[in-house]
């Protein structure tokens, strides 16, 4: 069976096939408006690698130990002391092939989704800009192709990503995947956006595009410095031989651990595994010299700077405190791309990362406390800003970040498994959740259509509408149970699943989670139960407010359920969210994916079911529910009526504010940044150092020295024999101010200054 | 005394600049008798030319392959994989130069012979630069270098712009000129002789040393000299100004070729001549480098023009090479940081005549259209010339997958290796680092303006200009993408005494 | 270190300044000073100077002053070639030769270009 892990490959090459076909084709393939031809290209390249990941699934069952497959050699430079190689090889192993699996799988049902979400997304926004006939269908014909060319391109680069054997691969697909995620929220770069009272504030989406990707370049940052120092201190990038090398120089000096290379540890992996019982309990003094420049640090120091650092990148990337603040914004994409790359896939890259790099944690306690309480803090802030927001995404997006802090938190607490699963099942839940929010802006955008006749437009407030219509406001929803009836249930079984109520797969992966923490820290315990009650409530608020209770709009009155093409997806995922927790169910000691990891992540450890834990978050959720139907389900909201949090007065606006968060960042650092630039630009270079240096301090002490020296000549002790060097110079500068404009004479001056400055120091290096 | 032969001059090793410099001779002759309109002759002519050369240095590569370096003109000259490799991006940006201007200069009704002429002529300066071994070649070859791009400079006469370029210039490089000669007349004074090889034996103490004091402060003057070629700051000034004003094709083909012919010099000398007193000069440029980047970078944040911002940007380029250099005098780290310097000369050469290009196909006749608003909405009209555009922004920030990323990649790796022990290095590497995220901030304006603004982004891409655009971005991305071929050139790009 | 042997140059230097400030100075305050305005006019070769000394010339008179210091650095680097012209051999004979077909293609260029034509 081992030759079948040769056709790895095929699953990225796939993807990449129909972004060629779609940039090149896709235009020619819709000759008309209903046209799906490449959506249905897109959607059979992800299948096709769907498959692929099945077929390795099945690979690894029969030789867990997976396999490397080399595709080619992308840099190979140096020899002596510096040598660089980085081949572009395929790793699949149990870890990257629960990732390949829940991408490509998510992927291709999201795709499907898209062929039919889109279709309505275009054509509302060709309407919106009075486009019709050829043009419209141009239009279409162009963003329709686009989108998908953009899509295939994502799931291509996040296989590159998961795919990697080492990490400046690894890099490349976070780079690849993050230029995607700029791209797909820019996708209406071109329309304007709103604010919450739907004026539009003419902002563009590209401005959320932009926002994410300056903020993610900011952990790229971090990603980068990390495996500078990784390469720096072990040689090699390679996954394997890094995690070999750490390991080894734990015993032995650097400089015998540098040639060494996984294969010729690979004999030595009982002797591993006692090594680790033998660590388990004690902290391990790593007090190795790591020769860094002109620094020795400790092994220990070392590690834990590089955990830090990529930590960094894992914040940005999963959107974590300090760096989340990108997330809410990239709602602005269509909602297929929120639910792929913002909830389900992208996202979780930094997990994945982190487990990936679990033998360097393993090595650093303190960075894994940092992760894990970052991890708590974040799932517990985005928690409670979520249950004050109005916009169905927005909320789900904080939910989000709070979901990925749940597992950021579990891995680091060492509790990778516990990551993994959350992460794998939080993808079926989440991506039900998106879409099913796609449906329902789908169905409001088409009750508004239906109420307000077709060829007019909606900018104009209509009648009773107080707020300008915004088919995600969740304030214009309500009773939509009674016209998307496919949409509720399912939207219903996601929220209960994310909410942690059993037998539901949320519950199973969210239970493992903070079984981790309670055992670990009591301090992240706390974080994340409040984060869970949170949790629970919001979205009990969120489904009473949209799907119970009466139409508070028009378009809600006229809301239709989605086509097929969107329900079916759905319903696939509400299927995978209800049994998701088969997947790594605690009873009888079974733990198929806690089994199934152990091969690939060092330092995994399998979690026993906790009664008390699970009895503790089921009734903490049942209560939140309870309390959520207290406030919205009994007494429904009306028309025009308040949300009953506003009477906690400033909490509520603290919360609906997000906390301030950007309001800070744009203090601390983007205004004083633009300031900075302006004023290194203005002042330091014009003002200083052109008019003040040169023309104060240089050109002025220059005449007064002239003036002082050429006084006594007036005074008649020389006279007009030798006034010569001041007016010299004078009658240079006036005569080359008169060929140009006289900045010559400055630029000459600072050429100078330059010649000084050098002949100072070489003067005082070497005659004092 | 022993006098020169022919035999010394070596005629084969020193022909591809021979070939050049000969014929940029024959064809200002020639140019006379073609008439006005078909002055597009003199171009293919100079290109036939370069084409001539490129062939003469494509034997010597191979003859270097198989027996190493050889010295020329007595030893005043070297001809060493550095030399050989350096003389390659030359003749490239020349053919690229040429391609810019062949139909930019009809089009501003400027088209006289003297463009091509005079650009190999600073083409045949800069070649015999790179092969430099004697400090009096050096100053001979940076005149040759220099005199023709003043001219080229103000060859938009009589539009004033132009003009004041060419007249700052001229001021202020043959000031900086001045600075160098000086350098070598007290470094002549203090080692008793201009080759470098001779000048090393002097320091170090082997031979008639009389004075090193002197030499030393030659040595701070020569870097004065260099630095100004460089654009190094303090010594950047005239940069802005003479870029903004000398016409497009001109800037493009000064602020690759000036600056590579400006390093060629620089590395050579002080690592040749002055090793001993690298921990001298080591600090200068390191202090240099990290003043350059700093300002360049941050200066080119405010800039609206175009041409202006590239100016600032190609003075930030400048420091990261820099940082090259200074990482280069630890003996063990100089084979990486020279082929890193190079290899980053060669990615900022085809990156930057790429940017130029597409600045070029923007400037309306009236030399307008080159402000950044003039970007707007390029995506929808001319979509292959957006995508090129991104893609050398991209490359001059140093985002894969482009040939900057490979090139700032290497150059930090030798300044890492450096600052093992030297904390300056360390430092000037972080800033580096630091900058070059700052220098994302305006590169990616241009893409932003493209692709999400609106606008009706006027373009205009005569054939030439395509061909050029086209190797161009090619180039770039390729050496992004498979750099190890290239990589392994620039491997051999290593440093040889004389002789 | 061997600084002595500038020693020599620099008392050469102080003292030529000395000298010099000396006999500036002494024929100011020594010399009588009767100024009349015939006297304060510049000199200039005996005749009534007519206009300012600062006027403008054509251009032309620059582009031959500079053509003729070319020619006129030809003629120096020439004269030494033509004493050891013997000793040097063929090679001089070919380093010359190229100096001087360069040269002749710069007159060519001007002369094609009508710098030598007065008007």
């Amino acid at each position: 069976m081992d030759g079948l892990f040769s056709i790895v490959p095929l699953i990225i090459l796939a993807p990449f096939t129909g972004v060629l076909i779609n940039v090149f084709f896709g235009r020619k393939l819709m000759p008309r408006r209903d046209s799906v031809a490449p959506g249905v290209i897109a959607s059979s390249m992800a299948g096709f690698s769907f498959l692929i990941a099945v077929l390795m699934f099945f690979a690894l069952l029969a030789n867990p130990a997976g396999a490397e497959v080399p595709v080619l050699t992308w840099i190979n430079v140096g020899d002596g002391d510096f040598t660089l190689h980085i081949p572009w090889t395929l790793k699949v192993d149990t870890l990257s092939s629960v990732m390949m699996l829940v991408v490509t799988g998510v992927g291709t049902l999201i795709h499907i989704y898209a062929i039919g979400y889109m279709h309505g997304d275009i054509d509302e926004k060709a309407a919106s800009r009075g486009l019709e006939g050829e043009e419209a269908l141009d239009f279409k014909r162009r963003r329709y192709a686009r989108f998908f060319a953009f899509f295939n391109l994502f799931l291509g680069s996040m296989l590159v990503l998961v795919t990697a054997n080492n990490y400046l691969m690894m890099f490349v697909g976070w780079e690849l995947v993050g230029l995607c995620s700029y791209l797909l929220i820019g996708f209406w770069f071109d329309s304007p956006e709103k604010n919450e009272a739907g004026q539009i504030i003419g902002v563009l989406n590209s401005s959320a595009g932009r926002k994410a990707f300056v903020v993610n370049r900011v952990g790229d940052f971090g990603m980068l410095l990390a495996i500078m120092l990784i390469f720096w201190s072990f040689g090699t990038l390679e996954f394997d031989d890094v995690f070999a090398r750490a390991e080894c120089m734990i015993e032995a000096p650097q400089a015998e651990c540098l040639t060494l290379s996984a294969a010729e540890l690979a004999p030595q992996g009982e002797g591993e595994a006692a090594a680790e019982e033998h660590g388990e309990g004690e902290a391990r003094a790593l007090t190795t010299p790591i020769a860094l420049g002109p620094f020795a640090p400790t092994l220990g120091v070392v590690v834990t700077a590089i955990t830090l650092l990529l930590l960094l990148g894992a914040t940005g990337k999963s959107a974590q405190i300090p760096l989340f603040v990108w997330l809410p914004d990239a709602m602005a994409g269509p909602t297929p791309v929120s639910a792929l790359i913002h909830a389900a896939t992208m996202v979780t890259a930094g997990i994945y990362m982190i487990t990936r790099s679990n033998v360097l944690y393993a090595m650093a306690p303190v960075s894994g406390m940092v992760v894990a309480v970052i991890g708590g803090a974040t799932a517990f802030v985005a928690a409670s800003i979520a249950v004050a927001q109005f916009d169905i995404k927005r909320v789900l997006a904080y939910s989000t970040i709070s979901q990925l802090g749940f597992m950021i938190a579990a891995v680091g607490l060492g509790g990778y498994i516990a990551g993994i699963f959350h992460l794998a099942t939080h993808a079926f839940f989440k991506a039900l959740l998106f879409l099913g929010s796609g449906s329902v802006i789908h169905g409001m955008e088409h009750g508004h259509h239906h109420a307000h006749g077709q060829g007019e437009h909606h900018d104009a407030p209509h009648g009773e509408d107080e707020r300008p219509f915004d088919p995600q406001d969740m304030r214009q929803m309500g009773g939509l149970r009674k016209h998307m009836p496919v949409t509720t249930w399912v939207y219903i079984i996601g929220a209960l699943a994310l909410a942690g109520i059993p037998p539901l797969a949320g519950f199973w992966s969210k239970d493992e989670i903070l079984l981790d923490a309670s055992l670990n820290s009591t301090l992240v315990y706390i974080l994340l139960t409040v984060a869970a009650f949170f949790t629970a409530f919001y979205m009990g608020r969120q489904v009473f407010m949209v799907f119970y209770g009466s139409e508070r709009t028009e378009a809600a009155r006229h809301a239709q359920e989605s086509p097929p093409v969107m329900t079916i997806p759905l319903i696939v995922l509400a299927g995978l969210s209800v049994v998701g927790g088969l997947i790594n169910l605690p009873v009888g000691g079974l733990h198929p994916l806690g089994r199934w990891l152990e091969e690939s992540v060092a330092n995994a450890h399998i979690a026993s079911f906790n009664i008390l834990v699970a009895t503790i978050s089921t009734v903490l959720a049942l209560v939140a529910i309870g309390l959520s139907y207290l406030l919205y389900g009994r007494k429904p909201l009306e028309e025009g009526e308040a949300d009953p949090l506003y009477s906690t007065g400033p909490v509520f606006t603290f919360l609906n504010r997000k906390w301030y968060w950007d309001e800070l960042y744009a203090a601390i650092f983007v205004r004083p940044y633009n300031r900075l630039g302006d004023f290194l630009a203005n002042a330091v270079d014009w003002q200083f150092w052109h008019d003040f240096v040169h023309d104060r301090i240089i050109a002025d002490a220059f005449q007064g020295w002239a003036a002082i020296l050429s006084r006594p000549i007036d005074l008649g002790i020389v006279d007009g024999a030798v006034n010569g060097v001041a007016q010299l110079v004078e009658s240079t500068s006036r005569s080359l101010r008169r060929v140009q404009t006289g900045y010559v004479r400055n630029y000459a001056l600072a050429v100078l200054m330059g010649v000084v400055a050098i002949l100072a120091y070489l003067a005082i290096r070497f005659l004092v | 005394m022993n006098l020169p032969t022919l035999e010394s001059i070596n005629l084969a090793a020193s022909l591809p600049v021979l070939i050049l410099a000969g014929w940029a001779c024959l064809l200002t002759a020639i140019d006379l008798f073609i008439s006005p309109e078909r002055k597009h002759w003199t171009a293919w002519l100079a290109v036939l030319g370069l084409l001539a050369s490129g062939v003469a240095l494509g034997f010597e590569a191979v003859a270097y392959s198989q027996r190493g370096a050889v010295s020329a003109f007595g030893d005043m000259a070297v001809v060493d994989g550095f030399a050989l490799f350096l003389q390659g991006v030359f003749l490239l940006s020349a053919f690229l130069g040429i391609l810019l201007a062949l139909n930019y200069l009809p089009r501003h009704n400027i088209e006289r012979g003297e463009y091509y002429t005079l650009l190999l002529f600073t083409t045949s300066g800069m070649m015999l630069m790179a092969m430099a071994a004697d400090l009096i070649v050096v100053f001979l070859a940076l005149e040759l270098l220099s005199l023709p791009l003043y001219v080229l400079s103000g060859f938009a006469h009589p539009r004033l712009d132009s003009e004041e370029a060419a007249m700052k210039y001229f001021l202020l490089g043959a000031f900086a000129s001045g600075f160098l000669v000086y350098g070598i007349a007290l470094t002549y004074g203090g080692a008793g002789t201009t080759l470098l090889s001779g000048v090393v034996e002097a320091l170090v103490g082997g031979g008639p040393a009389p004075n090193p004091v002197l030499a030393i402060v030659g040595m701070g003057l020569i870097l004065v000299g260099l630095g100004f070629k460089v654009a190094a700051v303090p010594f950047h000034m005239w940069t802005p100004d003479v870029y903004q004003g000398a016409p497009t094709p001109v800037t493009a083909f000064m602020s690759v070729g000036a600056k590579a012919g400006g390093f060629a010099a620089l590395l050579r000398v002080f690592l040749i001549a002055f090793p001993a007193t690298g921990d001298t000069w080591g600090v200068v440029i390191a202090i240099i480098a990290a003043l350059t980047m700093i300002l360049g970078n941050v200066v080119a944040i405010s800039q609206s023009n175009v041409k202006r911002m590239l100016a600032y940007s190609s003075i930030a380029h400048a420091g990261y090479v820099l940082v090259a250099v200074a990482a280069a005098r630890y003996p063990e780290v100089e084979p990486l940081a020279v082929s890193a310097a190079v290899f980053y000369l060669l990615t900022y050469a085809v990156t930057n005549l790429g940017a130029f290009a597409i600045v070029i196909a923007l400037e309306r006749d009236d030399g307008t259209g080159v402000e950044v608003e003039d970007f707007a909405g390029l995506a929808k009209t001319r979509p292959w010339l957006a995508i090129a555009m991104t893609l050398f922004m991209l490359s001059l920030t140093g985002i894969p997958p482009s040939a900057g990323m490979v090139g700032k990649f290497f150059v930090f790796q030798a300044a890492v290796q450096a600052s093992v022990g030297d904390p300056l290095i360390l430092t000037v590497t972080i800033i580096g680092v630091l900058t070059s995220v700052i220098s994302a901030f305006y590169y990616l304006r241009i893409p932003v303006m493209m692709y999400f603004r609106d606008g009706e982004g006027q373009a205009n891409v005569q054939p030439a200009l395509g061909v050029a655009l086209a190797l161009t971005a090619l180039a770039t991305f390729l050496l992004g993408v498979v750099p190890a071929p290239f990589l392994q050139m620039a491997r051999h790009a290593l440093l040889t005494l004389a002789g | 270190m061997a600084y002595e042997q500038y020693i020599a140059i620099g008392i050469l230097i102080v003292f030529s300044t000395i000298l010099a400030l000396i006999v500036v100075f002494a024929s100011r305050i020594l010399g009588p000073r009767r100024p009349s305005p015939k006297k304060l006019v510049p000199y200039e070769s005996g005749m009534t100077p007519i206009g300012p000394a600062m006027r403008r010339l054509p251009i032309k008179f620059y582009l031959v002053a500079v053509l003729f210091i070319l020619f006129d650095v030809e003629v120096i680097f020439l004269l030494p070639y033509a004493v050891i012209v013997r000793r040097l051999g063929l090679y001089g004979l070919i380093a010359a030769g190229v100096f001087v077909v360069i040269l002749t293609i710069g007159l060519l260029y001007e002369w094609k270009k009508g710098a030598l034509e007065w008007e």
